[in-house]
């Protein structure tokens, strides 16, 4: 990454981040956190404390917060806001949340760069806030100190105001700013010894605080990036080819066109980044006479080299590549499973399936580019700054430093927004016509050109003793590889087997916490996917299909060798060796979740049955131990009516109860709707839903009961955006188990195979 | 220049009258609390009021609601305290927040003429509006604390009419 060579403030078009901004100028206290040392020349740690970067006060007393995480509805600003507000001392209504620009001032300490996934935010920025918190507080008792000509060690700070309780003297924060005694910096050594309020002493994390975005959510005033309006601004709507990516356009009339009012010009994308294909944006007055001219393009293409490929010949290559013996790379090489299986009483095999799946946020991808100057302004709400500033310079064939990115609330994001896609259009139409361009994907451009949640194939054998123990496991993985794609080494991981990198978001949670002496995990890439439908990165990645086949296979072991699926788990996760600790939060999150739910303790009604999975989503190093008992009823016809979920999660620390349930809930109906509801298909290298007639996400009407456990441990906190995606389609396809026998393999879930199975 | 009554104003639009409602309430008036989300209906991202009744913006034409009365969730409550915008807040439903402001039209709509909704009527009346985060069952508490605030109020103020 590259300094920025100016620092430019939000435009004034952005009228709720504007009125957050009022005051905080030179007057204002301004503190930071400086980047932590060995985390790359991104975040370089400067040699002094730099007064600039996650906070100010103003001297009316408000502390704005700068949110350097896309806020996509996990209302991360606000957490970010409620950790420094426990360490500085403020009242939590005057607090304040703003959006980083791409600065790389506001790189996140951990990570180096600005990227938002991973449930990483609340675990890997949790300290940095809180420093930065407890630094203000210091600086501005220091300043009151002076000021009140007492002793420091002497005050008590709460809620604004710092009081001498001895001599009944009180100075707000707001005092201390106008007062400019708040003068202590803070070196990066500084920071680190400051001593951190133990939990006991917590008085603001913990507490479901309103959260800040949420009134600007409900009259219209929060500000989107398809909200975005620039003076002399003109609009873009894009035609995109038949196929999802490897086209080329031959040929564009615009004749027709050119008899819409308000037309521009329609501009042929150049696109060097590689990231679209065959794009052509119509440029007008207004977005409805774009759509309009868009509509009247004639446009003839080349459909390049995936126009004949489909969902089946996906997955056939995918067979066809895991069949072979030198396919892929190892993640996971423990023992020997292959000479296991050859010694075991009972050998398990079997095949699961997910399908092409949607990103689908409600709001249409969109991006506005404006050229200023030397600058290229760039309004969009985005998951990964760091990236697609490049890109968005990419696309101007400009230095990335020459790059502004403005953030916006995301209208979702879900993955989708890691990417830059939008931006090239945005930025190749402004520099065509000469004036501030926004791009708004219709949603027909949205789902036929998501960088999707990959086709994938999995094999699971497993074999078992003749003491009805787990001895091996062998677990082949086969799809695109969607980190792979972005080109970045450090998002990789060494394989095992030393055959160079692999995709880890392709395979994590296969790597589970189950005691299984022979196991090996294999990540193979399928290449004819992953050239034909560039994939992206889906709420929980990997773990949603991982845990899939992982999860379903211990229930068919467990069904084989007639035991409990549950008390199985449970004897799996004995906390032996590399999973000790980790094994142990899981079995007791399970425990939370069969209690919680009646696991085996009543009666189900002929047809209904219970099933359950555990999960340690999202990576191995930053999992929030997740299970879930489904509860689902299934007629005779194969319908299945998902009843009730009940979900247990660990995630240690807990700083908002309220929005870890709102996150937990919102996760595992997004679980549930992957595993019944959702559906894309490839057919002639094109994706066929456009709408949401055909791609079919859950509506209110399918919602069950979600009845959820929380467990806040003291431990470290975890994250609560994703790992409930994962455990709910396992759970469910166990629980359809349980109730008929009937053993499904293949996401989404179906009534023709569940009645398939049943007959079989 | 069509013009069009909105949230107690009228105002002219330079849009033809084949332009979609919600292009030019968010381009020509700069409202842009009304969201586009699939244009075709399917979303209830754009919902307003026409004369009362929630529709779809995106499949609402200018030309078809010239001397109608549009109300968009700028114009719901003055001051964005309508019993359901307070009831959205206390429930904290939204999360990414982009489908609420349909959300709250639409459920608006039904509570005007309907203070006392089943939970069987708020989930038909609701299930054309999509939400990706998925905020359903806190949608549907948010009703019903507001149908009943509703309901408080509009009796208490009964109670002190004078007989």
């Amino acid at each position: 990454m590259n300094e920025h060579v100016k620092n430019v403030t939000p435009e004034t078009t952005d009228l709720s981040r504007r009125s957050f901004l009022v005051g905080t100028a030179a007057t204002g206290l301004v503190l930071g956190y400086a980047g932590v040392p060995g985390i790359g020349s991104a975040a370089a740690a400067p040699a002094n404390f730099e007064p600039s970067v996650w906070y100010a006060i103003s001297p009316d007393g408000l502390v704005t917060v700068t949110c350097g995480k896309a806020d996509m509805g996990q209302h991360i600003a606000s957490t970010m806001a409620q950790i420094v507000c426990e360490e500085l001392g403020a009242k939590w209504s005057d607090m304040r949340v703003q959006l980083a620009s791409n600065d790389p001032k506001f790189n996140d300490p951990v990570l180096g760069a600005q990227i938002t996934g991973g449930s990483w935010s609340t675990m890997m920025n949790f300290e940095a806030m809180s420093r930065a918190g407890a630094a203000g507080r210091i600086a501005l008792t220091e300043g009151a100190a002076a000021a009140m000509g007492v002793p420091a060690s002497e005050l008590v700070v709460r809620d604004s105001m710092i009081v001498h309780p001895k001599s009944k003297k009180l100075m707000s924060f707001a005092d201390v700013v106008k007062s400019g005694k708040a003068t202590k910096t803070f070196t990066p050594d500084e920071l680190k010894a400051i001593t951190l309020k133990t939990p006991d002493q917590y008085t603001m994390i913990g507490v479901s605080v309103p959260q800040l975005d949420i009134p600007s959510k409900t009259n219209g005033t929060a500000k989107y990036g398809i909200d975005v309006m620039l003076p002399g601004m003109v609009y873009g709507a894009i035609v995109t080819p038949p196929v999802r990516f490897g086209a080329t356009v031959k040929s564009v009339d615009d004749s027709a066109a050119k008899k819409v009012p308000g037309f521009i010009k329609a501009v042929t994308l150049d696109d060097k980044t590689a990231t679209t294909s065959g794009w052509v944006v119509a440029v007008a007055s207004t977005y409805a006479n774009a759509k309009k001219a868009a509509q009247a393009l004639k446009i003839a293409y080349d459909s390049g080299p995936n126009a004949k490929l489909s969902s089946q010949s996906l997955l056939d290559e995918a067979k066809r590549l895991q069949g072979l013996e030198d396919s892929g790379q190892f993640f996971v090489k423990d023992g020997d499973p292959n000479a296991a299986f050859g010694s075991a009483a009972k050998v398990v095999e079997a095949e699961y399936t997910t399908s092409i799946n949607i990103h689908a946020p409600l709001e249409p991808m969109n991006a506005t580019a404006e050229f200023k100057g030397d600058i290229l302004h760039i309004y969009s709400g985005n998951q990964f700054a760091t990236r697609s500033g490049a890109i968005a310079a990419g696309a101007a064939g400009i230095d990335p430093k020459f790059v502004v990115m403005h953030q916006m609330w995301l209208g979702g994001g879900f993955g989708r927004r890691l990417d830059a896609d939008m931006m090239i259009p945005a930025v190749q139409a402004a520099k065509a016509v000469g004036k501030p361009v926004k791009v708004i994907y219709s949603r027909e451009n949205d789902m036929t050109m998501d960088f999707s949640r990959p086709l994938t194939y999995q094999k699971v054998k497993a074999g078992v003793d003749g003491d009805g123990k787990l001895i091996a496991i062998s677990h082949d993985v086969v799809s695109a590889w969607p980190t792979a794609r972005w080109g970045i080494p450090d998002f990789l991981t060494p394989s095992v087997d030393k055959k160079g990198p692999l995709d880890s978001f392709t395979v994590n949670g296969a790597d589970f916490f189950y005691t299984v002496p022979n196991h090996y995990v294999r990540a193979i890439k399928n290449e004819l996917a992953h050239n034909a439908t560039p994939s992206g990165q889906l709420r929980s990645v990997a773990p949603g299909w991982t845990f899939w086949a992982v999860e379903s296979m211990i229930d068919e072991i467990a069904a084989a060798t007639g035991k409990d699926p549950a008390q199985f788990r449970i004897s799996l996760l004995d906390g032996a060796g590399k999973n000790d600790g980790g094994a142990q939060r899981l079995r007791n999150t399970l425990l939370a979740a069969m209690g919680l739910s009646g696991y085996g303790t009543k009666q189900l009604p002929k047809g209904e049955g219970m099933g359950v999975a555990c999960v340690s989503s999202q990576e191995r190093a930053t999992a929030s131990w997740t299970a879930c008992v489904a509860h689902v009823a299934v007629a005779p016809s194969g319908e299945v009516t998902v009843k009730k979920l009940t979900v247990a999660t660990d995630v240690g620390t807990q700083v908002h109860p309220d929005n870890i349930r709102a996150q937990v809930e919102g996760a595992a109906l997004w679980g549930l709707s992957l595993a019944m509801y959702e559906k894309a298909t490839l057919k002639d290298g094109g994706i066929e839903q456009t709408n949401f007639d055909s791609y079919t996400p859950l509506r209110m009407s399918q919602t069950p009961e979600v009845a959820i456990a929380v467990i806040a441990n003291g431990e470290k906190a975890t994250g609560v955006g994703e790992p409930a995606v994962t455990v709910v389609a396992p759970a469910i396809g166990n629980a359809i188990f349980n109730a008929c026998g009937a053993r499904v393999r293949a996401l989404p879930i179906t009534a023709e195979a569940v009645k398939a199975s049943m007959k079989a | 220049m069509p013009t069009l009554t909105i949230n107690g104003r009228s105002l002219s639009v330079d849009a033809a009258n084949d332009t979609p409602l919600l292009w030019a309430i968010r381009e020509q008036l700069q409202m842009t609390g009304t969201k586009f989300g699939c244009g075709a209906g399917l979303c209830g991202a754009c919902t307003v009021h026409v004369n009362g009744e929630a529709v779809r913006s995106c499949q609402t034409m200018v030309g078809e609601v010239a001397g109608k009365k549009i109300t968009t969730i700028e114009g719901l409550s003055a001051k964005g305290d309508h019993p359901l915008q307070k009831a959205w807040i206390a429930e904290q439903v939204p999360q990414c927040g982009y489908c609420q402001s349909g959300q709250i039209m639409q459920a608006a709509s039904l509570l005007a003429k309907n203070p006392n909704p089943t939970k069987e009527e708020v989930v038909a009346h609701m299930d054309g509006n999509l939400c990706r985060c998925m905020t359903y069952s806190r949608i549907q508490k948010a009703i019903m604390r507001a149908a009943s605030e509703m309901r408080t109020a509009s009796a208490t103020s009964s109670e002190r009419r004078p007989t």
